[in-house]
């Protein structure tokens, strides 16, 4: 479902002397469906790096990076919105939304996007929220001023609202306490079983350990250049 | 961190796949001087294309030429397959009553201040043919409420209206006929951010509703993060770098983007 082959990335500093900065060099790997690999290395070795480029967040300088049937290395950005909208989510460690929205209309927002009835979208909003713990006092106020750990809940039922077949998680259980962090991981499971290809970069090694099938060092596709630890 | 951004809101709709506005080589010279220059696009239904730039970089002068404000000197646009800039001055104004709108960043430009809030709507489908009182009035009525317009203040004129209010009568005139692409010039320009962000929820919720097409200029690049699908940077008349709005946005490629990106204050 996600293929990478011999990808590459380098940032040019045009406003500071135009410095080249290569930080990935051969990176390949491979997600199959109802799989789930984690990316390990030290931070600023590149894992936020590649899933952002999985995204079509960055660009990518070289190498092919196949998603379902799309290569986002090459794709045009009309095709990469429509990648988003049906295909590929992102559950970001950061939510990012309009003030002023209701909680139960973010979460809702991909299902809304891709034409699903209003009553049938908030129904799954709301039945996702309540697994997660959101007291359904919240759901008509913005997240915006919800602690950090309510806003990642929030972020991760937008994440899971519609069954996107690739999945990118960025610590999905970091500021999570035991029980919100067991039902994000069943969530996990839950999507494996339908088939999600998921990516994911899990700090919580416990996590990993539950709900990885197997980890790909991103260190391994550290360019061979001196300046690349400054990298990223 | 580039999650929700705009790509995941706007119509699915079916017929995306002829672009409704190409836009092809547009140049305007003022003198010597360049307006734009160069400027081609393509813009598909349902679609948001946001343009930034400081001031002075064409960004406006590209708007008013798109929407026949300005002939531009050299170029092509053609709307729904027809050559806009070959058809007449009155099919060209047609089309501006009916399948295009244009909303000013001060309401004033786009508003008759002296007319009453349900006139102004009310106005606009009379411009394309309407004459039932009834049913102009149940339509303005209908679009006051969705810009969030109390039903009581239909009658009060725009003069007597906050700013954001303002803006919002703006849009309901604007898009009461059904347009089915919209230009926006600075339209959070003037309000304050409370106002900025209810504007910003009405209008992704009108083009997720409606498939509106939406061209936005904007220096606000919080905004066109929300707002906007896709980006196009000008700089001195000349587009520099166009992509996927959080793209262009987390991984500029262009030096003059890269300034203006690190240029702005965090909050």
């Amino acid at each position: 479902m996600i293929r990478i082959e011999n990808l590459s990335k380098s940032f040019t500093l045009h406003n500071q002397g135009g410095a080249v900065i290569p930080v990935m060099a051969g990176a390949a790997l491979n997600v199959r469906p109802g799989e789930c690999v984690g990316l390990t290395g030290q931070s600023g070795a590149g894992k936020s790096t590649l899933m952002r480029m999985v995204y079509g967040n960055y660009l990518t300088a070289g190498g092919r990076l196949i998603v379902g049937d799309l290569d986002v290395a090459t794709a045009s950005p009309r095709q990469i919105i429509a990648l988003r909208r049906h295909t590929l989510g992102y559950v970001s460690q950061f939510l990012r939304v309009v003030p002023r929205v209701p909680t139960l209309d973010v979460v809702a927002e991909p299902l809304l996007a891709l034409g699903t009835p209003a009553n049938q979208a908030r129904d799954r909003a709301a039945g996702l929220l309540q697994r997660l713990n959101i007291p359904e006092r919240l759901w008509p106020l913005s997240p915006t001023t919800f602690s950090g750990g309510e806003q990642q809940r929030v972020n991760i039922a937008r994440g899971f609202a519609h069954g996107f077949p690739a999945l990118l998680l960025d610590e999905p259980t970091a500021s999570l306490d035991a029980a919100n962090r067991g039902v994000v991981l069943t969530l996990i499971d839950e999507a494996k079983a339908r088939g999600a290809a998921i990516l994911g970069i899990f700090h919580d090694e416990a996590a990993r350990a539950r709900v990885c099938d197997r980890l790909v060092d991103v260190t391994g596709f550290t360019p061979p250049s001196p300046k690349a630890g400054e990298a990223a | 961190m580039t999650l929700h951004t705009a790509s995941d809101f706007a119509a699915p709709g079916p017929a995306t796949d002829q672009p409704l506005l190409q836009v092809q080589g547009l140049t305007r010279r003022y003198g010597a001087r360049i307006g734009c220059a160069d400027v081609s696009f393509d813009l598909y239904p349902g679609e948001v294309l946001g343009i930034v730039g400081e001031s002075g970089s064409g960004k406006s002068t590209l708007l008013s030429c798109l929407a026949g404000h300005q002939r531009p000197d050299l170029g092509r646009i053609a709307y729904d397959g027809r050559d806009v800039l070959a058809m007449s001055e009155t099919d060209r104004r047609r089309l501006g009553r009916t399948d295009w709108a244009y909303v000013h960043q001060n309401p004033r430009d786009g508003l008759r201040m002296g007319v009453s809030a349900g006139g102004n709507v009310g106005e606009r489908l009379m411009a394309v043919g309407a004459r039932h009182y009834g049913e102009i009035r149940g339509k303005a009525t209908d679009w006051l409420g969705r810009v969030e317009i109390a039903s009581d203040r239909i009658d009060d004129r725009p003069s007597a209206f906050s700013g954001g209010m303002q803006q919002r009568l703006q849009i309901a005139r604007n898009l009461v006929t059904g347009p089915r692409l919209v230009f926006m010039d600075e339209p959070t320009g003037g309000l304050d951010v409370s106002v900025q962000a209810r504007l910003l929820d009405l209008l992704r919720g009108l083009v997720r509703d409606l498939g509106l097409s939406v061209i936005i200029v904007t220096h606000d690049l919080a905004v066109v993060r929300l707002l906007a699908h896709r980006l196009m940077v000008m700089k001195s008349g000349r587009v520099v770098e166009h992509g996927l709005t959080d793209q262009v946005l987390d991984d500029p490629q262009h030096a003059y983007t890269q300034l203006l990106v690190s240029s702005v204050l965090q909050v």
